[in-house]
């Protein structure tokens, strides 16, 4: 039975939950489709969670492999294609807990780097998992600045052959996963030498493993990293090549090739090695940062109307945590911006799909465009998605910090987001330069992409709003955070010029601007965000009370930027110190608003219990004996410890009495 | 031959310093003699071949479990054997012994024992201490339940008198009142403290402490009555067997109820404690315990990040030259130098706590309690707004460590997962917030009723007389220097007076329109929230700036005078809202803020190093391969790995099990 709770906050919902979620599935077909993904691979034992936060590192990487091979069986009983409609919803089904993900990222990289003869030898073999394939760029000594990685790729003309080789400790790969103990063959990224000529960094296809026996091929040393924060699951690897010879035909040659007699030819930019890891970055958005802060807020949200603590009114019942305001403000600041993520993320993968398709004929205009697009948004995205996480386990008090909870985990695996594909303040300051040279151009008159033509209409000019009411207009919130981007880049482009024309060096000036690079970065796509999040809003219909909960979701995003940078926005009087206070109070309006949809908004999240694998979220409130009953299975309470017999009974009974 | 092995870069580092490290350690151990004690502690541990153990990042919970418990075990007779009674440098053996971790024996040692010299009668003494003190008794202090955390009068346990038996009945009524979370609980403890709501002659007479015992001596197994367990993996705290307690039904003599002030008679007869502000003594005391937790913390995960950016080389700066030192880019700079300086500040309030409370403890011996209330409602704030920083301060060192933070090798994640229970243990920190809130606002209204403050808070003396002179707030914006601590703390000031007078009036407006005082209450909490956290930013600011004048060498003054500024600078560049709103900082001197805040950054670099050394964390107790003193951080990254679980075999046996099968049937 559902706990009285928790029921009596459902039967006050606003909206209807069910639409709610089927319009952020894209369609209750698309629902429907979700729902039957999950309940077939939830009610399949091989991938329970039930018991993942019991387990070692060396049981979680067995699960992973173990239900990795089982998906395969499964998917063909199922008849799921690999790149079928279902794809996108097994991964959530098995919240990323499983083995060869970057089997997955070692088949796009050839897909979109390899000629055809090379797709055509590869991609068959991958997907009948005759090989095991990963991915591997990063070393000991870099990682984010490619330009800098060290391993070496020379080419022997003799045997028409590359020989990869580890030069020295920094340059060991590190971090590759699946590449510690599962993958036969890896995607090495190393500098390219013909005739003792560097041309950059290249990938080239390395068998690493026997076939036969999976043991190491010669030259190769391998093995596992180590435990880290989470990720238990994933084998993540060290490798060092010594004198490793691959045929010339390994090295993947769609835009970059090296004849027999050793010229280099080169189509397009360089930059299209690297086009994979930028859509990597977006497409780890959804599942790996979006999804994880929508269970955060369904478990702290569900979890806060079921805890009492304290009276709010004497002689009453203690009351919900919900309903404090400290509470609602750490909170429903998060519910919003799951919403708004999830809208911007929409809007970029349009945005990508259509760039795929331009590079596949071979037009890389787009380029420098999607690459500062998916620099920022993936630096702004894991970093706000990543702390609001960490709100929500903080908001759950002492229970938040047993695993049990569910908590911790989504808390460690997002944050490794903000590291992975691109260290966020890298990103931030590539998106930077991107803006910065967009705002150059638009003083001299030259055409910029849509996404920046903002910049060219710098408008002076104060805040109209006049009472609080007025802070509820889209128009007021996403202009006051369009003026905001616009200062903050042109006076930074300012800076650098004074800077320069004072006769310090370009690199030197920029060195020191990053500081405010970086926040000019953010602060553009907060405004795209807010925009994106209106316009959205905007053009929903006004039915089954969506648009208006959606509004009020939007509101609250918007506000709660404005209250917590109040400084950028009151920098330059833009807004004043009294429309300040007015922004506070509209916000801490909406609290009260929304407080009464809370839970039916996170119920529209339509995670099953198994996938938010929680204590304190499950769908029924049961919190407490749960929570009992789990703990009771901890391998702890399980069998006697061995530390009694061999500790304690001595303690307990004559050592330290003779002290 | 050390000084051979360093890393060059690092050796660099430390020959440009600008001051000698020794000194400022010297500074935060409270003096050259501490120091001197402390290492000689730590070189009874750190070469004690019984202490010594495999790298707890590859050990199962059980295991690290069994490791602290044979190092608890040893650490007891040891203390006793070399004879360390004084309280600081038995915390420095045992933080030693554990690395800053917890271990099962924390609450024996911590609370169990010095309540009993508290609260229990001589008899009580007599039957209880000394099997306590010989470890024949292992107790824990179990409060907190399922459903119950910082409001302890919402407990549920009970214990009613039974005068035929002149016994005390147990019962955890409901789910939500077992009790949950106590450290060494779940499997180390025979006796715990019990927290339960007395009932004696039908009455409820509120929460009294009982002493239960849970285990039967020489089995271990539980008594009947009694059910115990651990509560199961949580972030961190591997160490600890944190425990759940149920009990039904289980009777103690009545002589087990802690006597000394509250008594329950053989009759049944309740006699009431004699008012007992003592309590907020030892409230103090931990709360100044966790200032300086996190000012540790803070500066364990400062030393690895910033040792670690000056090893660590990426991209580049000018074209065509080497990488750089990553502590060469201000994004970096700006990153670690401001939490560099926090855990400095931290340091100066932990110790200011400390000693006030020592100061005073004198007066509650005489009876005067005056200072208590306000230090009581200050160290509640401060417990709650170092935390919180700490522990996003330990995040951001993480993170500016990029992908290799995140490996357990770095000692960061230890380091978190370890600390960030404290923005809840101990009182939650809103909470903590809204309890000097309330200080705050009670300070407030007497000034406006025509009463004087006294201490902290003096400065709302001041907002009466402004209110005359409106002009006044508006002149006072030019007469902040930006490079003067002193008249940085009159700005702090200034923005908690202002933040302060807000929320009261706010309060008061709610006042007016509700008739319930905890709905208005309820309806300001984030602004009265924000009104604490300026308050004890202005508290901080001007211990940190009052510690200066207390230097005496000069090199050190300068080097923690730049800290102090860029810790006041780089608050206000965070918080430029407050300033700009209340007229304190034009946009102007915001802009100056701003660009000073950068050029401190270029100031501290040479000594970051060296200031990160002088906190003289050893690296068995830094835990961490990238915080390595000599800097040698890759070779020993790969030396780790090696020793990995996973790594236990070449070929895993996965492969045999699932991916072979696998590739011959597909």
């Amino acid at each position: 039975s559902v706990n009285p709770d928790l029921a009596i906050e459902r039967q006050t919902a606003s909206f209807s939950v069910e639409k709610l979620t089927a319009w952020l599935d894209g369609g209750a077909e698309h629902t429907r489709m979700r729902r039957a993904v999950v309940e077939a691979i939830e009610c399949d034992p091989v991938f329970s969670r039930e018991n993942q936060y019991f387990e070692s590192q060396n049981e979680r990487y067995e699960a992973a492999v173990r239900k990795a091979v089982h998906l395969q069986k499964k998917m063909q009983e199922m008849g799921w294609a690999v790149n079928g409609p279902e794809s996108k919803y097994i991964y959530r089904a098995v919240s990323g807990d499983i083995a060869f993900l970057l089997h997955r990222i070692f088949m796009r990289s050839i897909s979109v780097l390899g000629s055809d003869k090379q797709v055509a030898k590869w991609i068959p073999l991958a997907t009948q998992y005759q090989l095991i394939g990963s991915y591997t760029q990063t070393e000991l000594g870099h990682g984010t600045y490619l330009q800098g990685l060290e391993t070496t790729a020379v080419f022997d003309i003799t045997t028409q052959e590359f020989i990869l080789n580890t030069p020295k400790i920094s340059a060991m790969k590190w971090w590759p996963g699946d590449m510690g103990r599962s993958a036969t063959h890896t995607l090495v990224f190393a500098q390219l030498y013909i005739h003792g000529k560097c041309y950059g960094v290249h990938p080239f296809i390395v068998q690493i493993r026997s076939l036969q026996d999976h043991s190491l091929c010669p030259g190769i040393i391998a093995g596992d990293i180590g435990p880290k924060m989470n990720f238990e699951h994933a084998d993540n690897g060290y490798l060092m090549l010594q004198n490793v010879r691959v045929p010339r035909e390994n090295m993947l040659n769609k835009f970059c090739e090296v004849q027999p007699d050793g010229t280099y030819v080169r189509q397009g930019s360089q930059q299209i090695n690297y086009f994979t890891m930028t859509t990597v970055r977006i497409s780890i958005i959804p599942d790996e940062v979006i999804i994880p802060l929508m269970k955060a807020c369904t478990i702290a949200i569900r979890y806060s109307v079921v805890r009492r603590q304290s009276k709010l009114k004497p002689g009453e019942q203690e009351a919900k945590i919900l309903d404090y305001q400290t509470q609602q403000e750490k909170l429903l600041p998060q519910l919003a911006a799951a919403y708004a993520f999830h809208l911007i993320y929409n809007y970029l993968e349009e945005l990508f799909d259509k760039g795929y398709r331009e590079i596949q004929i071979k037009n890389f205009n787009a380029l420098p465009e999607l690459h500062a697009f998916s620099s920022g948004f993936k630096a702004m995205i894991t970093q706000y998605c990543t702390s609001a996480v960490e709100i929500c386990l903080r908001a759950c008090g002492g229970h938040g910090y047993s695993l049990l909870s569910g908590l911790p985990s989504l808390y460690t695996r997002i944050l490794a987001s903000c590291i992975y594909e691109g260290e966020n303040t890298v990103l931030l300051l590539q998106t930077a330069r991107f803006l910065i040279k967009c705002f150059m151009a638009t003083i001299t008159g030259q055409p910029v992409p849509s996404s920046v033509t903002y910049l060219a209409a710098v408008k002076a000019g104060k805040c109209p709003a006049k009472n609080k009411l007025d802070f509820l207009s889209p128009d007021v919130y996403t202009e006051a955070y369009q003026h905001v981007a616009v200062r903050l880049i042109s006076s930074t482009a300012a800076k650098l010029q004074d800077l320069i024309q004072s006769g310090v060096k370009k690199h030197n000036a920029w060195n020191q601007c990053t500081v405010q690079l970086a926040q000019a970065a953010k602060a553009h796509c907060h405004y795209i965000t807010v925009k994106n999040f209106a316009e959205t809003v905007e053009k929903l219909e006004t039915k089954a009370g969506i648009q208006k909960i959606m509004k009020h979701l939007c509101d609250l995003f918007a506000l709660h930027g404005i209250f917590s940078n109040a400084g950028v926005f009151l920098h330059d009087g833009y807004i004043s110190g009294a429309q300040m206070d007015m922004v506070t109070a509209s916000y801490l309006d909406l609290l009260d608003v929304i407080r009464k949809d809370a839970v039916p908004l996170v119920d529209a999240f339509d995670f099953t219990d198994k996938s938010l694998n929680s204590a304190l979220g499950s769908y029924d409130g049961q919190v407490y004996q749960r929570l009992y009953e789990w703990a009771q299975k901890s391998p702890t309470n399980k069998q006697m410890s061995p530390a009694y017999e061999k500790y304690l009974k001595p303690l307990l009974h004559n050592t330290l009495s003779k002290l | 031959a050390a000084a051979m092995m360093m890393n060059p870069d690092l050796r660099r580092e430390r020959a440009a310093a600008t001051f000698q490290p020794e000194l400022l350690t010297h500074i935060l151990d409270g003096g050259a003699e501490r120091t001197r004690r402390r290492k000689e502690i730590e070189a009874l541990v750190i070469n004690d071949p019984d202490f010594q153990h495999e790298d707890l990042n590859f050990l199962s919970r059980s295991q690290r479990y069994e490791q602290a418990i044979r190092k608890s075990s040893l650490m007891v007779m040891k203390l006793r054997e070399y004879g360390i009674t004084d309280p600081e440098e038995i915390f420095w053996f045992k933080s030693f012994v554990h690395r800053g971790r917890p271990e099962p024996l924390d609450l024996h040692l911590g609370m169990f024992l010095p309540t009993l010299l508290t609260q229990a009668t001589p008899e009580q003494q007599d039957r209880f201490f000394m099997p306590a003190w010989n470890l024949e008794i292992i107790g824990t202090y179990a409060q907190t339940e399922m459903g119950h955390g910082t409001h302890l009068r919402g407990l549920e346990t009970t214990a009613t008198y039974d005068p035929a038996t002149q016994e005390f009945i147990l019962n955890s009524p409901t789910v939500t009142s077992i009790k949950w979370w106590p450290g060494g609980l779940g499997k180390t403890s025979n006796h715990a403290i019990v927290l339960a709501q007395l009932y004696t002659q039908g009455q409820c007479k509120g929460l009294h402490a009982f002493i239960v015992p849970i285990r039967q001596l020489g089995t271990h197994e539980p008594l009947p009555g009694i059910t115990v367990g651990d509560i199961g993996p949580k972030f961190g705290y591997d160490e600890m067997d944190n425990g759940y307690l149920k009990m039904e039904n289980f009777r103690i003599p009545r002589e087990n109820m802690l006597m000394k002030y509250a008594q329950v008679e053989p009759d049944g007869t309740y006699v009431k404690p004699v008012s007992d502000k003592l309590t907020y003594g030892t409230m103090v005391f931990i709360r100044s315990f966790i200032v300086g937790d996190a000012a540790r913390c803070l500066s364990r995960a400062c030393t690895i990040a910033i040792r670690y950016s000056a090893v660590r080389h990426q991209s580049e700066l000018k074209p065509g030259e080497p990488e750089p030192q990553i502590l060469d880019y201000q994004t970096q700079q700006y990153k670690l130098f401001p939490l560099l300086a926090a855990a400095y500040a931290f340091h100066f309030v932990g110790a200011y706590i400390k000693d006030t409370y020592h100061r005073i403890s004198g007066d509650i011996s005489e009876g005067d309690l005056s200072e208590l209330p306000e230090l009581h409602a200050l160290t509640a704030g401060l417990k709650a707004f170092t935390s919180w920083a700490a522990n996003a301060g330990i995040e951001e060192c993480r993170m500016a460590c990029g992908g290799h933070g995140y490996s357990r090798c770095s000692g960061i994640p230890d380091i978190y997962v370890t600390f960030t229970p404290s923005c809840t243990y101990e009182g939650e920190n809103t909470v903590m917030m809204l309890q000097t809130a309330r200080f705050l606002v009670k300070s407030y209204t007497q000034v406006s009723s025509g009463q004087r403050v006294t201490g902290m808070v003096s400065y709302l003396n001041d907002i009466s007389r402004q209110r005359i002179q409106p002009q006044h707030v508006a002149a006072r914006s030019v007469t902040v220097r930006i490079n003067d601590p002193a008249s940085l703390v009159e700005a702090y000031k200034a923005r908690a007076a202002r933040l302060v007078e807000a929320a009261a009036k706010n309060l008061q407006a709610e006042l007016n329109q509700r008739n319930s005082k905890e709905d208005a209450w309820n309806r300001t909490s984030v602004d009265l929230v924000r009104a604490s956290e300026a308050h004890c930013h202005y508290v901080i600011v001007k211990l940190f700036t009052a510690k200066l004048s207390e230097i005496s060498n000069a090199a050190v003054r300068a080097v923690l005078t730049d800290l102090c500024l860029l810790y006041a600078l780089h608050g206000i560049s965070k918080n430029t809202g407050d300033f700009l709103q209340a007229s304190i900082l034009t946009d102007a001197q915001i802009t100056q803020v701003n660009q000073h805040v950068k050029e401190l950054l270029a100031v501290i670099r040479p000594n970051a190093v060296a200031l990160v050394d002088s906190f003289d964390f050893h690296d068995v107790h830094l835990g961490s391969v990238l915080g390595r003193y000599d800097g040698n951080v890759y070779e020993n990254m790969f030396e780790w790995a090696k020793k990995s679980p996973l790594n236990k075999t070449e070929v895993h046996e996965s492969f045999h099990k699932h991916l072979k099968p696998m590739q011959a049937k597909l």
